[in-house]
């Protein structure tokens, strides 16, 4: 069929040039297209067509605006207009013709109308509103056609607002007896489903209908919905699992009409996005993942024909067996389809197959080890995207043995590459391999330097800083970091002797940092010399002013000598004169700094190693400056909002009850004015902390009151959290040694692995540089990206020689010191091999492991966020076999056991009084379960797990930790340590707000020991929204509109109003009262102030007005989200009531 | 600063959207976050590309999100987007992908990493046929729907040709519509599409048949 095709295009150069072929005979040659086609085609130059389209575009336009133009004419003119458009001229002045088109033309003309509009214009075309009416009317038309092209246009684009008026009317149509019109319906509610999903929650019933639909068509389009829910919320939809595989099977076994098939493949696109949908349903799921198995069998089995489209069934079979629970068998075949086609002569294919490499490459390294002479091939192939490909993977698979070669690639292929965004992409990396796994210094520095040579100035900011931050920080070693910084030193000064006009501003940016910080550690460099190399970086022509402020404060650090000081003073007074201000303020710095040394020493002292640097947020520094100048008559600051509102009020009568009139302490309106995020804002965008002093507006407060803040530029920042693995102070084994013994005897053994014909020697010596370490017992750390922290940066690996020894004793005993395991779950995790040797001893049981170590794998999305909480805690953790909950057979509770309810007698007493959430159940293991509920204490929050032990024998060494980003948990009382058979212990926790979520998640982990086996752990989380929280605060009027002003965080936003009652703002604040335990301050007349505080005392403030049938509520708080998030639950409240 | 506030308000609702987990509050984020979104584009014009590739991860799900036929000479013929782009974006796109796409040697892989999207192309004899899909996508399963649409053009047309498709575009339009609806397959039956394309053809014919009657007499 294709070849058909292929011969017929192929003819058709030979068409372009004469007119008199048969095929030309439907070209409507007469037609004004036809000539404005032809005319095109004739002319020369691209002015020309420019000319010739103008003119063709005034003709329309003149032709379109007359009243005697027929819609017959028009629909012409349409079909002209849009080819202008794609030709890439703009006549937007047709839009609203086509759209008259739609509303006005017969059949025929609507059609092209509707084209001419779904082309022309976006979902959020403005004009789209006047289409709202045709496409009601044509909803409604009893032709068939008319309602076809209507509800064509809306699955394309309809404005979100208007989705109410016809969804009555496309609901209605899911009922209509041709298939082509329901299809069609689907469709459109899936569009509606994708815009504004909220509208069509309440027929998610339809959908099901669609789903059951007669019509394989309908069925399929009802597919797409799914798709898109199940993927959003697997958990609600488990209960299709069965039908969706039930339809599949019948898709198999080609039960569907022969129309559906495809090149004798029966409906590909349907088992295509059925075997999505599966994999989305059995993703982290046993026992859905078993009711597929036997399908996703018969789907590779039955896909064996050589054609493309079984190929790409294959490849979503494959992609879903990965996904789901694992099955050994169906690995096995799933492995040796990605054989295939990485094996394929065909390119597509192997692509693909490397893809799909990319994909299982962490769940089973073996497979890359298989096709490792393959991978070589594709890393040497001249199309880029494969060679792109084949470093991903790599990337994938490094570890501290092959890091050296596989950066060297990946390197390569930066210094060819073209494209802006991979060269951003593998630029990250690099960086990030490098700190990972930098064998040492020199190594680590060079590549270093090609990554800030290669990124330019396009690669994320988050890479010099997190280098700068390295070196800065350091590691366990003073003399380490001595060598480290000594060796940058090094290497930037003959950077610069040679031509740095070529590096990127950013790496010198980095350079100047450096060598202001650190080249007083050689000792034989003069300062003086220093600061001559950073000043001639000056007077470079492409030297941005960013990068001539870096270079003048490394200049400010660096003003020693006499010599030194000449060279600062002449630098000085070239830029005191700029016209950028910062330079000019960096010069002035300089100036001064250099000619008081004491000044100096104290500003910007030397080798100190990372003090946090404390940030006055409140400025309180300036409120001398500030009283001075009020007293001197100036007015007071205002923030920007109040400022719009005292606009606003000029013109209007104030409905602000509570502005200026109240008294205004002169303290709340020096402090706390700047808020911390805007602070923070504002030092992070230009990584300079001096912007502080800017505000004070006088150079002789600026130091003042704050310690160091220009000390280090760029630092300011990183007291937000960054993403940066290498910072982790921890001191814990990063490899145990047995697997870096692994590793090398699998580096001996590689060669041996690979079975290669042909002796390339050179291939296979690489071979063996990229593989090692991808041991056959699968041990290496294949951490994804998400697992950032798993391998420190390579000092930490040093002096733990003690390590494995201890990993043993942790495994067969329960005594195990806390910091060694630390922090290392996710290796353990992977690391099934020291599970293998020592706790379990029959082979059955291994491939069990395997199996659960897989769903681990799996599973990481959803513990990585634990683990992460967990190391950053860093509390102790006696976790030594988490695998085994995963590899146990049935960890699954009975639903139907009997819910504890007696569980609530086990309170403590003195909190039996107080009223406490449902209890609820966190986790199971065959031994002990856990349940947890909270109790609202007026001033604190306690969350109470209860153990309980269900089985014959004692649990001992119990450890639960709990653990949150939000929160600071801290333990009550005595936490049990042992619980005797079939009873319960109860663990207290405080809460308090860290930062304030609308929903607040714990994650915990409990560990413990059976008097007969191994240590045992499991995770678990709870849930609970930020209401606990919040108790009544009661304040005064007054003191509510001072705490009012002193506030910067605010949210503004209308609330539904209850109207049922006579009083609405009265009815809807008690509910508000009552439901989120808010303190009504006062109520005048329309308006009406509330007050709440966080426990430990962090207030919301709440205004409400009533205007215009809806509660207009304004929050503000000192903390930030808690308006934010408070918004949400009284939304929730009203919604609810 | 006006400038900077869409922005600004984009930015920190995609972090709110993606940080999360409540599916109600999400469902109003997102659609806040179009608006956001559709805002910067406005005030910018031409939205920068950062945003462009978080906004269409954002929006992830397997639709395509434009499909382009242009000629070997690099003239577009036929473009279709299913996601809201400024004009300004489209063209910028489209100079890009052509260059990129007439630049490939003929034995190369059909598969392009380009901004965060992959390219799907497929060349019939002087025409290029160019989809964009997600990283996630599958792309032989794009590329044989590339296939499926010729073969629809092919049927309707009779052994197709670019004239066929530069001639009567609106046509093939009108086909693309019934195969693929919003990025999404929506009828792979080949008999299906070309009854639907056939019955309004059908329609057609018939009125143009009247009109010629009504015409006679003048």
């Amino acid at each position: 069929m294709s070849d058909v095709v292929e011969k017929t295009l192929t003819a058709l150069p030979s068409l372009l040039s004469l007119d008199s072929q048969p095929g030309s005979a439907k070209l409507s040659s007469t037609s004004k297209l036809g000539n404005l086609i032809r005319g095109i085609t004739e002319l020369t130059s691209k002015h020309e067509e420019e000319k010739l389209i103008q003119r063709e575009l005034s003709a329309i336009k003149e032709q379109v605006s007359s009243p005697n133009t027929t819609m017959r004419q028009m629909k012409e003119l349409m079909v002209r207009t849009i080819y202008c458009e794609m030709l890439g001229y703009e006549a937007s002045f047709s839009y609203i013709h086509a759209i008259k088109l739609a509303q006005q033309g017969t059949v025929l003309e609507k059609r092209v109308g509707y084209l001419a509009v779904s082309l022309f214009l976006n979902e959020n075309h403005e004009l789209l509103l006047l289409l709202v009416n045709t496409v009601l009317k044509d909803l409604q038309s009893t032709n068939l056609i008319e309602v076809c092209m209507a509800l064509t246009v809306v699955s394309q684009m309809f404005p979100k607002d208007m989705i109410p008026a016809i969804l009555p009317l496309v609901e209605e149509k899911l009922n209509h007896p041709k298939e082509i019109i329901r299809r069609k319906a689907v469709l459109a509610l899936y569009k509606f489903y994708l815009i504004a999903p909220n509208q069509v929650q309440h027929i998610h019933n339809k959908f099901r209908k669609a789903l059951c639909d007669k019509d394989p068509g309908v069925m399929t389009a009802s597919l797409h919905i799914y798709l898109q829910m199940i993927q959003e919320n697997p958990e609600g939809y488990k209960d299709l699992t069965a039908s969706f595989v039930a339809i599949l099977k019948q898709v198999v076994g080609g039960k569907l009409p022969m129309d559906f098939n495809y090149h004798s493949v029966p409906a590909p696109w349907l088992q295509i996005q059925l075997l999505r949908i599966l994999s989305f349903l059995g993703k982290n799921d046993q026992s859905t993942s078993e009711i597929m198995h036997e399908v996703l069998d018969e789907s590779l089995r039955r896909a064996e024909m050589n054609h493309n489209i079984t190929y790409a069934i294959l490849y979503e079979c494959v992609k879903c067996i990965y996904t789901i629970h694992p099955k050994s068998e169906l690995l096995e075949k799933a492995a040796k389809c990605i054989g295939n086609f990485v094996l394929s002569p065909k390119i597509n294919l192997k692509y693909l197959g490397l893809k799909a490499l990319t994909y299982v490459v962490q769940q089973d390294p073996k497979l890359a080890l298989q096709h490792q002479m393959t991978i070589i091939e594709c890393l040497d192939h001249p199309d880029l995207i494969i060679k792109r490909e084949t470093l991903e993977l790599l990337f994938r698979i490094t570890n501290a043995q092959n890091v050296t070669v596989i950066v060297e690639k990946m390197l390569e292929f930066l210094r060819i590459s073209k494209d802006d965004h991979t060269t951003i992409d593998l630029v990250g990396k690099v960086a990030e391999l490098a700190e990972k796994y930098a064998p040492d210094n020199e190594w680590f520095i060079e590549t270093m330097n090609t990554v800030f040579s290669v990124g330019g100035d396009m690669m994320q900011p988050d890479i010099p800083n997190s280098f700068l931050k390295l070196l800065s920080e350091g590691f366990d070693s003073v003399e380490e970091d001595r060598k480290l910084r000594l060796f940058a030193v090094n290497s930037y000064i003959s950077l610069l002797q040679g031509e740095p006009g070529k590096l990127p501003q950013r790496f010198l940016q980095v350079i100047s940092w450096v060598l202001g910080e650190y080249s007083h550690l050689r000792e034989d460099l003069e300062a003086a010399v220093v600061q001559r190399l950073l000043a001639r970086l000056l007077d470079m022509k492409n030297c941005s002013s960013e990068t001539k402020s870096w270079v003048l404060t490394a200049m400010t650090k660096l003003c020693e000598g006499a010599s030194g000081v000449s060279v600062a003073q002449q630098v000085s007074e070239t830029y005191s004169s700029s016209l950028d201000t910062v330079l000019r303020q960096r010069a002035q710095e300089l100036q001064h700094l250099s000619q008081d040394s004491e000044l100096r020493a104290k500003a910007l002292p030397r080798g100190v190693g990372l003090e946090p640097v404390e940030v006055d947020s409140s400025l309180s520094f300036l409120d001398g400056f500030v009283s001075e100048a009020l007293a001197a008559g100036a007015a007071p600051y205002k923030p920007p909002h109040q400022r719009q509102e005292e606009l606003a009020g000029t013109k209007a009568l104030s409905l602000e009850p509570y502005g200026l009139s109240l008294p205004i302490s002169m303290s709340s309106c020096i402090t706390d004015r700047q808020s911390p995020t805007l602070l923070s804002m504002s030092s992070g965008l230009s990584g300079d902390s001096t912007d502080l002093s800017h505000k004070g507006g006088s150079a002789a407060l600026k130091l003042d009151g704050v310690k160091r803040v220009w000390g280090r530029e760029g630092y300011l920042s990183h007291k937000e959290p960054v993403e940066e693995p290498a910072q982790v102070e921890v001191p814990s084994p990063v490899r145990s040694p047995s697997r870096q013994g692994e590793a090398d005897s699998s580096h001996s053994r590689t060669p041996t692995l690979t079975p290669t014909p042909e002796s390339d020697q050179e291939k296979q010596q690489l071979a063996s540089s990229l593989f090692v370490g991808l041991g056959s017992q699968s041990s290496v750390c294949l951490m994804g990206k998400s697992e950032q922290t798993t391998q420190r940066f390579r000092r930490k690996a040093k002096g733990h020689s003690a390590a494995s020894s201890t990993s043993e004793q942790m495994s067969n005993s329960a005594v195990s010191p806390p910091s060694t395991v630390d922090s290392l779950l996710c290796n353990n995790l992977l690391d099934s091999n020291i599970t293998s040797e020592l706790a379990v001893s029959s082979p059955k049981r291994t491939s069990q492991l395997s199996q659960g170590l897989a769903a681990t794998n799996g599973t990481c999305d959803a513990d990585t966020e634990l683990l992460e909480s967990d190391r950053k805690e860093s509390k102790p953790a006696v976790i030594t076999d988490s695998y085994v909950v995963a590899a146990d057979p049935a960890p699954h509770a009975d639903p139907d056991r009997p819910k504890d309810l007696d569980l609530s007698s086990h309170l403590p007493a003195e909190l039996s009084g107080l009223s406490h959430s449902e209890i609820t159940h966190l986790c199971t293991n065959q031994n002990l379960e856990l349940s947890a509920c909270h109790v609202q204490k007026e001033d604190s929050l306690l969350l109470i797990v209860f153990i309980s032990n269900s089985s014959d024998s004692a649990v001992q060494q119990i450890l639960v930790q709990v653990d949150s980003d939000e929160l600071e948990v801290s333990c009550v009382g005595d936490s049990p340590v042992e619980v005797r058979s079939h009873s319960v212990a109860v663990c207290q926790y405080s809460l308090s707000v860290k930062r304030p979520a609308v929903h607040i998640e714990l994650a915990g982990m409990v560990s413990y020991q059976l008097p007969a086996g191994s240590p045992q752990s499991a995770p678990f989380s709870y849930k609970l929204p930020l209401t606990s929280f919040i108790r009544p605060l009661t304040v005064s009027t007054e003191e509510y509109g001072t705490m009012w002003l002193a506030f910067s965080h605010d949210t503004r936003q209308n609330l539904t109003l209850i109207s049922d009652d006579q009083e609405p703002l009265t009815a809807t604040l008690n509910v508000l009262k009552r439901r989120l335990q808010l303190h009504v301050v006062e109520i005048i007349g329309m308006e009406g102030i509330v007050a709440c505080r966080l426990l430990q005392d962090q207030p919301c403030l709440m205004h409400c007005r009533v205007h215009a049938g809806t509660l207009a509520v304004w929050l503000r708080s000192p903390v930030p989200d808690l308006p934010d998030c408070l918004i949400y639950h009284c939304q929730r409240a009203l919604q609810g009531h | 600063m006006h400038f900077l506030y869409p922005m600004c308000c984009f930015n920190s609702l995609l972090n709110l959207t993606c940080q999360n987990q409540n599916n109600y509050i999400q469902d109003h984020l997102k659609s806040a976050l179009f608006d956001a979104f559709c805002l910067t584009a406005d005030v910018f014009n031409r939205p920068l590309c950062s945003l462009i590739s978080l906004f269409f991860h954002f929006f992830s799900s397997f639709q395509m999100q434009f499909m382009l036929l242009f000629s070997r000479q690099g003239k577009l013929r036929l473009q279709k987007w299913y996601v809201p782009l400024s004009d300004k974006e489209k063209k910028k796109i489209t100079r890009e992908l052509v260059q990129t796409v007439l630049a490939r040697k003929p034995k190369m892989c059909s598969f392009l990493e380009w901004r965060d999207l992959k390219i799907v192309y497929k060349r019939y004899a002087s025409l290029y046929f160019c989809c964009a899909i997600e990283d996630q996508d599958n792309e032989l399963i794009t590329l044989e729907i590339i296939h499926r649409y010729v073969e629809l053009l092919d049927k309707y047309f009779g052994s197709v040709c670019e004239l066929d498709i530069i001639f009567n575009f609106e046509k093939a339009y009108f086909i693309l519509d019934e195969f693929l609806l919003g990025g999404e397959a929506q009828e792979t039956s080949k008999k299906n599409v070309l009854k639907a394309i056939e019955q309004a053809d059908l329609l057609q014919e018939n009125i143009d048949f009247q009109m010629r009657l009504f015409a006679a007499p003048s």
